[in-house]
């Protein structure tokens, strides 16, 4: 019966229209249609993945060899179920060309392909030729296509020659497309591709080398990829094999765009939060502008429960409407955006509408809108009869029923469970929303205090009285100091984090490097090169240090008898091949924190010395075993002692090291840092790479900048999510401002009355606004700081300083916004002649 | 009679309503003297609060003259008739109009500040203690009862010691025992300082206690 009649009175409530509902409406679309964008995106990204699968790795299914080839058995089983096979082979190395005498070298990665290459799509090239055209031998020389970036870098031209070790090779044709690109994933150098045969003779590819074969297989249509992939892990267990297939044609892309859009749409949830803020603030004012309608219905008759449900009604409805057009905003903006983000997306993308991330983000917005809402509707309640003839609010509780309190705290565990459930890491799920939670009560602190703080002040600001009324206007009752400090100060909150952890990654990247980092990291030396390699670098003065050690590549298969993925899950160092290497004597930089080092001359059953941090990550004791593939070959050692290993320093470090005569007699090759002023790093490369064409010289700071680009792009990304979020807060900054209107009109009118002039009342509403933003800006920052020191410690493993302009910024960003939404408003309140404001009261 | 505090000539005053412009005063002329009290008395929507209002310079005229202590209102911009007002002219209106975000005290001394008294906050107090509220000072509005809240009116457009007190129908929003309190306050603070007063008000006896009672009628002196 109450709801019948509730909907009733709602639906003549509503007659009046949105008006002073907009900023509801505005801040629930705006933080739904971040969130449904993010989401409509990382879907079409992911339904292209999937469409385009086999064409990206470049076959049904691919198994990937490190350091060897497959083996005679190997390949029979692949031949005896695919169609067809590609064999490919991966690895860096020096390109070289000579002009005018001079040699020019580029760090290149290179692609050794069979005839049957490409299996699947196309290679694009310039000029328009066939590949099988390209890579032809003419006159004795193999032809080779490059990327644009290396062929720019190298000065070439089509037609002109290179070296790849030893070899010369031709430049055929530029690559415009490479079919399977993404597959490769993240590669320090840019492609140069060519047949594998043209290979021999490079000196490249020795025994010990780096590089991974790959072989793409063709299978019949269909095939159970599981099926296959299961015989496959079953017939190379322990041959250090890794399976990837075309449901998930380039995994490293499709874990990346995953992580990303998941910490995207937690700031998206951010952004909704500020909303939140923004929505309980309306639903507060249109309530406080109902309480003579509402101790109406009261005298007239009216429950506790028709009330709140007239009002719910209401606010419900609305909040529906404000997530429908929030969802068909996200929903819309990808698609009519699609040209634009697909053209600087390395990976194909399918558009469409994607019913999945939306609900999701309609999920999300009802939920918040309810969480926030309930507390002033709660406070519907609280109205009676009475207030028509005394103050409204007077004696009303402070805080909603408890069933309400109940409620809302049930529906933020239901939001909190739900986004840890679609986003999968719940690690970064409760961080991030806990954090936002832990700003915005921090931030509800700071707005008591800084009426606290104004109530103080007021007293030390008289006869400064543009300085009083503004302190005045603050800390006194009905004002928007809280709505303008929790919805600004979250939003600069989420932006200075992001602003702190990017330029300290940063920082710790590029910034601090330089003074520890080596010059160069040379590769695939081979044994009988070290003396010579050695000796040319002892006896150059403006070498500081050089540090080399043998390097190997292999894959933890066992950990004490067990399968290491059963017993380490995903850490990194099980997933996929490491560094190995053998030392006699422990390195002098490196501290033991437990055990014992081996015997200089020990040659008994082998033993293992483990990085300390990562041992306890997963959970390793002294004694343990380690069965270690490398080659193909398993080699099970007892780990006889933990060292620490600095591994942000640029320098040589390995997880594991065993000792000598464990590993000497595997093919292996060398890996050397070299610490060189400068200005000699150009003639020590030029020295080496003549001496020994075979070597790979990476330079640290080309990788750094690498780097530093893909981590450009990302912090791109997450700005702008944080600044949605922003976008939302000086939404909600603009509804605390037009709220606050007609008492500005008002105070206005009356200081007038009393003999202030207008420019006297601007400067107090100037001084109001500035000292509101100046306040939530430093809150904010307070709280950015904080977030960002606990990311850059607890999660990047980094230092952490604070970054000073980018401070400065939110701080000066904070007062200019809330300066122009205030001064926006204030403008109109102070052009009103008091006379009408003053009758319009009476 | 002595030099007069206020001199109104052809009085217009027209005003754009929703139903088109409305004609409010229709040429008022008239003359008050220093230290007089004039009651303003007329039906609903007469026009005697408009013409206070031009009076206190809070509404411009829209034809005639309004000269007050021998300045011409007509001729000001709304920022140098707000300066005229400064430590000249207090109002006091039927809805209190006090600034819910100052207390009491705040509220008082703000004219005091504007017209650049030193101690205003000291005065202030004073003036809270002459209408019996120096116990109250610093309650918001919004905790205060309508009788105080119009005390803490009067206190405030009297604290300057203005040489004229504008009062729109004070007792209008009260009862008849606070009403009739707030009246004798009013008119002992204009003996004690001696100033100019212009009432608006329904109440006959109220009008009686006035030197002169002004009768409008239409927009016009009847």
């Amino acid at each position: 019966m109450s709801l019948r009649l509730a909907a009733r009175f709602a639906r003549r409530e509503m007659r009046g229209g949105l008006r002073g509902f907009r900023l509801f409406l505005a801040c629930l679309a705006l933080g739904v249609a971040a969130i449904a964008a993010v989401g409509s995106v990382r879907a079409a990204i992911e339904g292209g993945l999937k469409r385009e699968g086999t064409a990206l790795l470049g076959g049904a299914a691919e198994l990937d060899f490190t350091y060897r080839f497959a083996t005679a058995d190997e390949q029979e089983w692949m031949a005896a179920r695919a169609t067809e096979v590609s064999e490919i082979v991966e690895f860096r190395s020096m390109a070289v060309v000579t002009q005018n005498g001079e040699d020019e070298r580029a760090l290149t990665q290179i692609k050794g392909v069979d005839a049957a290459y490409p299996l699947v799509g196309d290679m694009v090239l310039d000029p328009e030729i066939p590949l099988d055209q390209a890579l032809a031998t003419q006159n004795g020389v193999a032809g080779a296509v490059m990327e644009r970036a290396l062929v720019d870098r190298l000065g070439l031209t089509v037609g002109d020659a290179f070296r790849l070790g030893t070899a010369t090779y031709r430049l055929s044709a530029l690559i415009v497309r490479e079919p399977d690109s993404a597959a490769s994933g993240f590669a320090l150098g840019p492609r140069t591709l060519l047949r594998r045969a043209a290979l021999e003779g490079s000196g490249l590819l020795g025994p010990g080398t780096l590089y991974n074969s790959k072989y793409r297989l063709g299978l019949p249509p269909d095939t159970d990829l599981e099926t296959v992939k299961k015989a496959a892990r079953l017939q190379f267990e322990n041959s250090g094999m890794r399976w990837t297939d075309a449901r998930n044609g380039a995994p490293g892309v499709a874990r990346f765009v995953e992580r990303l859009s998941a910490f995207l749409v937690l700031v998206g949830l951010s952004g909704l939060a500020v909303g939140g803020v923004g929505v309980s603030a309306a639903v507060r004012a249109y309530l406080n502008g109902k309480t003579e309608v509402i101790a109406t219905l009261r005298a007239l008759g009216a429950d506790r429960a028709t009330i709140f449900q007239t009002y719910f009604l209401q606010v419900g409805l609305l909040s529906l409407l404000g997530v429908a057009i929030g969802v068909t905003l996200g929903a819309a903006a990808p698609l009519i955006l699609s040209p634009l983000i697909e053209a600087r997306l390395p990976i194909p993308a399918a558009f469409a509408i994607y019913p999945a991330p939306l609900a999701e983000a309609a999920i999300y917005g009802l939920l918040t809108a309810l969480a926030f809402t309930l507390w002033p509707l709660a406070r519907s309640e609280d109205v009676r009869a009475a207030t028509l003839f005394r103050d409204a609010w007077q004696g009303a509780r402070a805080l909603p029923a408890p069933k309400y309190l109940i409620v809302i705290a049930a529906l933020v565990a239901l939001l909190v469970g739900l986004a840890g459930w679609f986003n999968g890491s719940w690690w970064i799920t409760l961080w991030t929303l806990g954090s936002i939670a832990v700003a915005l009560l921090l931030l509800a602190l700071a707005a008591g205090l800084i009426r606290w703080i104004a109530r103080r002040a007021a007293t030390l600001a008289r006869g400064r009285p543009r300085l009083r009324w503004a302190l005045a206007a603050i800390s006194g009752p009905g004002e928007g100091a809280g709505a303008v400090v929790l919805s600004l100060g979250l939003g600069l909150s989420v932006l200075a984090a992001v602003g702190q952890i990017d330029g300290n990654l940063r920082n710790a990247i590029s910034g601090n490097l330089p003074d520890v980092a080596p010059s160069y990291f040379f590769v695939d030396i081979q044994k009988d090169q070290m003396p010579g390699y050695t000796e040319r670098l002892e006896n150059d003065p403006a070498v500081s240090r050089i540090d080399s050690a043998p390097m190997l590549r292999g894959v933890i298969a066992k950990i004490n008898g067990k399968p290491a993925r059963e017993v380490a899950g995903n850490h990194w160092v099980v997933s996929g091949d490491r560094g190995v290497t053998y030392a006699a004597r422990p390195d002098p930089d490196a501290t033991l924190t437990a055990g014992t080092w081996w015997d200089a001359n020990y040659d008994g059953p082998p033993l293992i010395s483990f990085a300390t941090e990562e041992a306890e990550e997963i959970g390793l004791k002294l004694g343990d075993t380690l069965t270690i593939n490398i080659l193909g070959r398993d080699i099970t050692g007892t780990i006889a002692s933990f060292q620490e290993v600095d591994f942000s320093t640029a320098g040589i470090g390995f997880v594991l090291t065993m000792n000598p005569s464990a590993l000497q007699g595997a093919p292996h090759t060398f890996i050397s840092t070299v610490y060189a002023e400068p200005e000699a790093e150009t003639a020590i490369l030029r020295d080496l790479a003549e001496a020994y064409p075979n070597i790979t010289a990476i330079r640290v700071r080309d990788a750094i900048d690498r780097v530093s680009s893909v981590l450009e792009g990302l912090a791109a990304a997450v700005s702008y999510g944080a600044l949605a979020t922003l976008l939302t807060g000086f939404l909600v900054l603009i509804g605390a401002a037009a709220a606050g209107a007609e008492a500005r009109t008002y105070e206005a009118a009356m200081l007038k009355t009393l003999g202030a002039p207008r420019r006297m009342i601007a400067g107090s509403f100037v001084l109001r606004a500035a000292l509101l933003g100046l306040f939530a800006g430093t809150v904010a920052l307070g709280a950015g700081i904080l977030g960002g020191w606990a990311v850059s410690r607890f999660i990047m493993e980094t230092s952490f300083a604070v970054i000073w302009p980018n401070a400065v910024l939110i701080i000066a960003g904070g007062v200019l916004a809330t300066v122009l939404a205030g001064l926006g408003f204030a403008l109109r309140s102070l052009n009103a002649r008091p006379a009408q404001v003053l009758r319009s009261k009476e | 009679m002595t030099d007069p505090v206020f001199q109104l000539q052809d009085v217009m005053l027209s005003l754009n309503g929703n139903a088109g412009l409305v004609e409010i005063l229709r040429g008022i002329t008239l003359n008050i003297a220093h230290g007089e009290t004039v009651a303003l008395t007329g039906p609903s929507g007469s026009g005697k609060s408009s013409l206070l209002m031009v009076m206190g310079g809070l509404e411009q005229a829209t034809g005639g003259s309004v000269r007050a202590l021998d300045r011409d209102l007509s001729t000001m911009n709304e920022d140098a008739l707000a300066r005229f007002r400064q430590g000249r002219m207090g109002i006091v209106f039927q809805s209190f109009h006090l600034i819910p975000t100052m207390t009491a005290l705040e509220n008082v001394a703000t004219p005091l500040e504007l017209a650049g008294t030193p101690d205003a906050f000291q005065q202030a107090e004073e003036a809270l203690k002459t209408v019996g509220l120096g116990h109250r000072t610093n309650h918001y509005p919004a905790q205060m009862s309508g009788g105080e809240q119009q005390r803490v009116a009067l206190a405030r457009a009297c604290a300057p010691r203005p040489a004229i007190l504008l009062a729109d129908e004070p007792t209008g929003n009260l009862d008849s025992v606070n009403g009739e309190a707030i009246m004798d306050l009013l008119f002992n603070l204009r003996d004690q300082y001696g100033a100019t007063l212009v009432l608006v008000t329904h109440d006959p006896v109220l009008a009686a206690r006035c030197d002169r009672a002004v009768s409008l009628a239409d927009g016009r002196i009847a």
